[in-house]
């Protein structure tokens, strides 16, 4: 069965020269949950940018069959949904509806179409009644549901989250698990939090200095390197 | 300074605006052109980063504090022709949501401020930015750029006719001095900090320099702006407003325009040359970038 | 902050918010120029403006007593001049100078309070004005908000390390570098979503008959106004 992601060989430096990945090996299958996990600087939010060809680095990059480069940069964007750390930095347009329908005015639909599908995904996060609203008068977690949509609505394979946890309190992050438990995709997590990560996923790989350094089930992973006090069951 | 609606007389305030309006329209066209639309949040970000820089206080003297007016600093990073089309989504937020300057002064404004204050920053860091005099340098930008702004702004008003007694002139004029100073400092200090941070946030000016077309545009700012100050203080000129009379009327006054003295003619023409000539060069200078 | 409250009062509903932008935008710059080319009768006149313009905001249903204190923002500076000019000898000017003033900036709120922003940006453009320019006021009010609250605790930094002048500039570039961080940000969000260097609008506002008809009368009532004072003496 082939693999939605495969990464072989992944190298990645830094234009100060500073390496940032030293040959890194990953795989995604359909459906799965995976977490990053590792200490800041090691490297994972690094690596997950390569997968939408955001940075360039040398090794080999396949999303759903196709190598990640310069020209296939626009397809594999509609495969893989990104939502970044900082949900201000996401959410750009004055209304929650503008910022959904962002995507998919830019993969040419139709204006009309495209804020009926926003606002379905909007539906399906939960934020529907805030269609009209600024971003800044949301709070964390509702920017976080409705950065989720903005990515949903270009119907994504996978979808990669980086940190989604910062910023959120318990009961927002509880919201954000159960939401994303009933999403189908395949789904990359890049976090610290070890509770959230043994919730979602079914397997983690450890990055260290630029390297994968384990790989397993997060509670095996969190044993090995002394995470244990992240863990709170 | 922001000046209101409502002050500027009618040739005053539609001949800026005329003005303005394809200077604005050239500088976006322009922008677009090198940037598209992917340098929009930069400018976007960059512009709400001068807002917020305001609150920023700097301790320039003995209970008193000045902050950043911005315009050199954004010229020395993003280059002259980005920092004019900031200043300008500056100056227009500023007037629509701070009820910070009006809408039909909104030329004069945008001229002062973000076209003809901008290139007047930007000159001294253009020619000597790559010398030993580079401190020197960035400092007399941002001191050049508020002051530009503030006098063309005071001649706008005068021109207008409202009436400022010598004393009055004098202390705006001096203050108009001391917050350039302040700026020149405060843009130089942030430029010292920036590079320790990241040096090449700072752009580098253009290797090709044409001396004379920028000496040309460095005399046409020095003449406008040094030419209102002598107009100003010369005593045959503002003392004269009970008894001369406009050399013309137009159809808008119903009441006389004060004249700034016999001399209010050439004056007016240096003026308008002076304006010239910088739009000239600010086309020709950024046609190189 | 002040524009928060702003925004708030041009997010309500009345026939004045559902008018389209241009319908508002139009007559008032024929109101601006009525106003600033009027001298005959100009206390008359200016009152005359006032009561039509009070009239405009209780029908928008935005808080009176707001908007008039809101544009008394122009009079410190007005009074100023205002009070030299009526020293030098021409009161009639420095009354002028206040008039006109607030009169210019109580009818820009009136229509400011009474449209969202990002709306009005979009009309000022489909009457012609760069978008380009309109799209970076468009961020530049987005951010305003994100960047003022770095700049609040870059101010607590600064004035923690002594308030000297060294401090406050160390501040300055690191605000400044934040922000230009958050715009890179910002822009791989944009590329992450299919973006390729031009943004679409979501829709075009649409002028209906009640636009028309609001226009047409806004537009005449100052011209109509000052015609008849002026004829009365």
């Amino acid at each position: 069965m082939a693999a939605l992601i495969e990464v072989r060989g992944l190298h990645y430096r830094y234009p100060d020269g500073t390496a940032a990945l030293r040959g890194v090996d990953f795989h995604l299958e359909e459906q799965e949950s995976v977490a990053l996990l590792g200490a800041n600087g090691s490297g994972k939010t690094t690596f997950a940018l390569h997968l939408n060809g955001l940075l360039a680095g040398e090794g080999s990059v396949t999303v759903c069959g196709l190598g990640v480069n310069r020209q296939s940069a626009g397809q594999i964007r509609r495969k893989i949904g990104f939502v970044f750390q900082d949900s201000d930095s996401q959410l750009f347009m004055p209304t929650v509806i503008d910022d959904v329908s962002f995507g998919l005015l830019n993969q040419g639909h139709g204006a009309q179409e495209s804020a009926g599908r926003a606002l379905a995904a909007l539906e399906r996060v939960g934020m529907a009644s805030a269609a009209a609203k600024a971003p800044y008068h949301l709070s964390a977690g509702e920017k976080k549901r409705v950065a989720i949509a903005g990515v949903l609505a270009m119907d994504p394979q996978i979808l990669v989250l980086d940190e989604p946890t910062t910023f959120l309190d318990p009961p927002a992050q509880r919201a954000l698990i159960s939401l994303l438990q009933e999403l189908p995709q395949a789904k990359i997590l890049i976090t610290h939090d070890a509770c959230f990560a043994a919730e979602l996923c079914t397997r983690a790989v450890f990055f260290d200095k630029g390297r994968i350094v384990g790989e397993g089930s997060v509670l095996e992973l969190v044993k090995s390197f002394g995470w244990d006090s992240a863990v709170r069951r | 300074m922001h000046i209101p609606d409502g002050f500027l007389s009618t040739p005053v305030w539609a001949a800026l605006d005329a003005a303005a309006a394809p200077a604005v329209g050239l500088i976006a066209r322009r922008a677009q052109r090198t940037f598209d639309d992917s340098k929009v949040p930069l400018l976007g970000v960059m512009g709400a980063f001068v807002f917020a820089a305001q609150m920023i206080n700097f301790p320039v003297g003995p209970g008193t504090s000045g902050h950043l007016v911005g315009g050199a600093l954004l010229a020395y990073t993003l280059g002259p022709a980005a920092a004019s089309v900031v200043l300008t989504a500056i100056v227009t937020i500023q007037a629509l949501v701070f009820q910070d300057g009006g809408i039909l002064a909104l030329g004069a404004n945008v001229l002062n401020m973000a076209i003809l204050g901008v290139l007047a920053g930007y000159l001294p860091y253009h020619f000597w930015g790559r010398t030993r005099g580079r401190r020197l340098a960035i400092f007399a930008g941002g001191a050049l750029s508020v002051l530009t702004s503030a006098v063309l702004a005071l001649s706008e008003l005068l021109f207008s006719g409202i009436r400022m007694p010598g004393t009055v002139l004098g202390v705006s004029l001096g203050l108009f001095a001391v917050s350039a100073l302040v700026e020149g400092a405060i843009t130089l200090g942030a430029i010292r900090a920036l590079e320790a941070i990241q040096p090449d946030f700072i752009c580098r000016p253009d290797a090709r320099r044409s001396f004379a077309l920028g000496a040309v545009a460095l005399a046409a700012v020095l003449l406008v702006t040094g030419g209102v100050l002598l107009a100003s203080s010369a005593p045959d000129g503002i003392e004269r407003l009970g008894s001369a009379r406009a050399l013309f009327s137009t159809p808008f006054s119903g009441y006389d325009i004060a004249a700034l003295g016999r001399g209010w003619f050439p004056k007016a023409a240096a003026g308008l040359v002076g304006l010239g000539l910088v739009y000239g060069v600010c086309l020709i200078i950024g046609r190189r970038r | 902050m002040h524009h928060v409250v702003l925004d708030q009062w041009s997010r309500r509903s009345s026939p004045l918010h559902r008018r389209d932008p241009r319908a508002k935008l139009i007559p008032l710059i024929v109101f601006l120029v009525v106003l600033a080319t009027s001298h005959r009768l100009l206390p008359v006149f200016s009152a005359c403006l006032f009561a039509l313009l009070c009239v405009t905001l209780l029908w928008a249903r935005v808080p009176l007593g707001g908007v008039l204190a809101r544009a008394a923002i122009v009079l410190p500076f007005t009074i100023v001049f205002a009070a030299v000019t009526w020293v030098a000898g021409d009161p009639a000017r420095g009354a002028a100078l206040v008039l006109k003033s607030y009169l210019s900036a109580l009818a820009v709120l009136a229509v400011v309070s009474t449209t969202p922003l990002p709306v009005l940006l979009r009309g000022v453009e489909m009457l012609g004005a760069p978008r380009f320019l309109l799209m970076v006021s468009q961020f530049l009010y987005r951010y305003l908000f994100v960047v003022s609250e770095e700049a609040q605790h870059m101010r607590k930094a600064a004035a923690s390390r002594g308030g000297s002048f060294r401090a406050a500039a160390g501040a300055l570039a690191v605000l400044f570098a934040r922000s230009y961080k958050q715009a890179g940000e910002i822009h791989s969000a944009m590329l992450a979503r299919g973006f390729q260097g031009r943004f679409h609008p979501l829709a075009a506002p649409h002028f209906h008959a009640a636009d028309t008809a609001f226009l047409i009368f806004a537009s005449s009532a100052p011209v109509l106004l000052r015609v008849a004072i002026e004829r009365m003496v």
